[in-house]
């Protein structure tokens, strides 16, 4: 019996020859990520643990992208927490303000995640970096004190379900949207516990963007992981970033799949999720007349080059309509000096929308654009759940940053091709 | 372990941003989590919950982000433990590693109504419904997670392993 990517990359961890699905197994992790939020709770615990050191210095990331820059005064005390703890522990890989980015768009960019690691985050979307053939997966903080202080993790072996992706991918349509079209088909729990392999000849030919995209959602299907085996693009992608060794994964032929899906994407339109979840789906043309208040566009799910390039391409020479706020997160520092020299922010400003400094920020309804009640806000990140983006009584729906642009100019949930 | 408590009674895909709205992510304080407990879900909760109380809840308890505030908040209000159909991954280690006893039985929150009173055996993992007399298994938990359960939590249990 063969096994699955999933399958071997957590062996290879384990120092075991083979895993079964259902299987405990402690293993040694590449990288440890935390943020601003979920820090200072690991290093709570972590101090309770009464050590002089950390496992590992280089291979603990830590990232505040939440609520910064600090928001308010209780924000700045947990960054500084996080700061001194960076400090005092010697860990390389902390990034302040000017350096920072939202977390999933700055470790693969910063050549801190590869093909093979094993890598677990204190952040629910950490499966993002599935899209480089890692496995990777969100944990609470106490998952990540205790992996501060072992380098190791305890997993139970998925069991994986193959999506095989066929056929040409129309206009517009990308990542986000394929695996919007996923959720939407199993459901927010339909991969509860799961592993997520994404395959097939659109996959192949998704630029790394996109790809990112897709393994970022996982978690919205319940997922434990998402993952796509790394291939030329991947390569493309990681070379002169990462500097450590990397391996290259597979699944075998005979591996053993709690099921298959396969979807033909050459009639896939682009994709909304409506409120409160993510697998409250419809093609874009049948999304009605949805008037909104607000457009985001950014986020650890769309907030790279590509999805930059694209909202730009839209909105170049319009404005944005009149009763609507238009706010744009690029994901990192590097990825808003690409868009600032590619003109990207200046048909940002002249549209009338505003640019704001890499924060993870009102996608979860932190700051930086939050709704009152009864507002609606169309949003390109990856969570509608109830009181998301603020207030309980407002909504948030879901899409891609092209249906974004197109919405923002004319007001309402709009299709691409329509502008 | 055994509690006795009365039963709030939730839907299914009770998310995190539910259980504890990120705008209170500024703090991990448990009371101060506890007052926001389940604030998206049920504003009047986190006033009217008792310790020893009982969260009964469908399918996929926890779902979305990774918030240990989440079980934090749960167990700040004295909530002793959650019943549910099933739970969402992160949120169920993140409750074994805090601590909070959590027990799967769809059987059990298919019976189980608001209001009941129920007496809860965590080793066994039998459910015992004090209105109508009626008992339901959950699955008791996997061995390698009783080690750190009887250890208090993660924490606890990577100290007692390095000690070894």
């Amino acid at each position: 019996m063969g096994m699955t990517i999933s399958q071997k990359i957590l062996a290879a961890h384990a120092d075991r020859e083979f895993v079964e699905a259902g299987e405990l197994l402690n293993c040694k992790l590449d990288i440890i990520l935390g943020n601003d939020v979920t820090a200072p709770v690991a290093i709570s615990e972590f101090n309770k643990l009464g050590l002089d050191r950390v496992f590992e210095q280089d291979s603990i990331v830590l990232v505040p992208d939440h609520f910064t820059p600090n928001k308010d005064i209780k924000s700045a005390e947990q960054c500084k927490i996080v700061r001194e703890f960076a400090k005092t522990y010697g860990i390389s890989n902390y990034f302040e303000i000017g350096q920072m980015g939202i977390e999933h768009c700055l470790l693969p960019e910063k050549g801190l995640v590869g093909p093979g690691d094993l890598i677990i985050g204190a952040d629910s979307h950490t499966c993002t970096y599935g899209a480089l053939g890692a496995f990777a997966t969100g944990v609470g903080s106490t998952d990540m004190a205790a992996a501060m202080a072992t380098g190791e993790a305890w997993f139970k072996v998925p069991e994986s379900i193959k999506f095989i992706y066929y056929g040409k991918t129309p206009r517009w349509v990308g990542g986000k949207d394929f695996i919007l079209h996923a959720i939407g088909d199993i459901g927010v729990d339909g991969a509860r516990y799961m592993s997520m392999e994404f395959t097939g000849e659109a996959i192949s030919a998704l630029s790394m963007d996109n790809r990112f995209s897709m393994a970022n959602m996982a978690i919205e299907a319940g997922g434990k992981n998402g993952i796509i085996a790394a291939d030329e693009i991947t390569l493309a992608y990681i070379k002169d970033r990462v500097r450590r060794p990397y391996k290259i994964y597979h699944s075998d032929n005979d591996a053993v799949y709690a099921r298959t899906i396969e979807y033909d994407v050459s009639a896939m339109e682009p994709v909304v999720a409506f409120p409160h979840l993510p697998e409250n789906t419809r093609p874009v043309s049948q999304a009605g007349d949805v008037v909104i208040d607000q457009v985001v566009i950014g986020s650890c799910t769309n907030g790279r080059i590509e999805d930059l390039e694209a909202a730009a391409s839209i909105l170049k020479g319009h404005k944005v309509h009149a009763e609507i706020r238009v706010i744009i997160l690029p994901g990192t520092q590097a990825i808003y000096l690409e868009a600032l020299r590619r003109g990207f922010i200046e048909t940002f400003i002249e549209a009338g929308a505003v640019v704001s400094t890499p924060t993870c920020g009102p996608c979860l309804g932190g700051h930086m654009g939050i709704l009152a009640k009864g507002e609606k806000a169309l949003a390109t990140t990856n969570r509608n759940f109830v009181g998301r983006m603020g207030h309980p009584g407002s909504e948030v729906y879901l899409c891609n940053p092209a249906v974004a642009a197109a919405s923002a100019i004319k007001g309402r949930i709009t299709a691409p091709w329509e502008v | 372990m055994k509690f006795i408590g009365k039963v709030y009674k939730f839907g299914s895909n009770i998310d995190t941003d539910a259980i504890i709205p990120a705008r209170y992510l500024n703090t991990f304080d448990p009371q101060e989590l506890a007052c926001h407990c389940m604030e998206d879900a049920d504003p009047e909760f986190a006033s009217k919950v008792k310790p020893g109380d009982i969260i009964v809840a469908d399918k996929n308890f926890g779902c979305g982000s990774s918030r240990e505030h989440a079980p934090i908040a749960i167990k700040g209000a004295g909530v002793s433990c959650v019943i549910a159909d099933s739970f969402a991954r992160i949120f169920y280690r993140n409750a074994i590693n805090i601590g909070l006893p959590i027990l799967e039985s769809p059987e059990a929150v298919n019976a189980i109504q608001e209001g009941d009173e129920l007496e809860v055996e965590l080793e066994s993992g039998q459910i015992r419904n004090l209105r109508t007399g009626e008992t339901y298994q959950a699955t008791p938990f996997p061995v390698f997670m009783q080690g750190i359960i009887a250890q208090g939590g993660l924490i606890e249990y990577v100290r007692e392993k390095s000690r070894q």
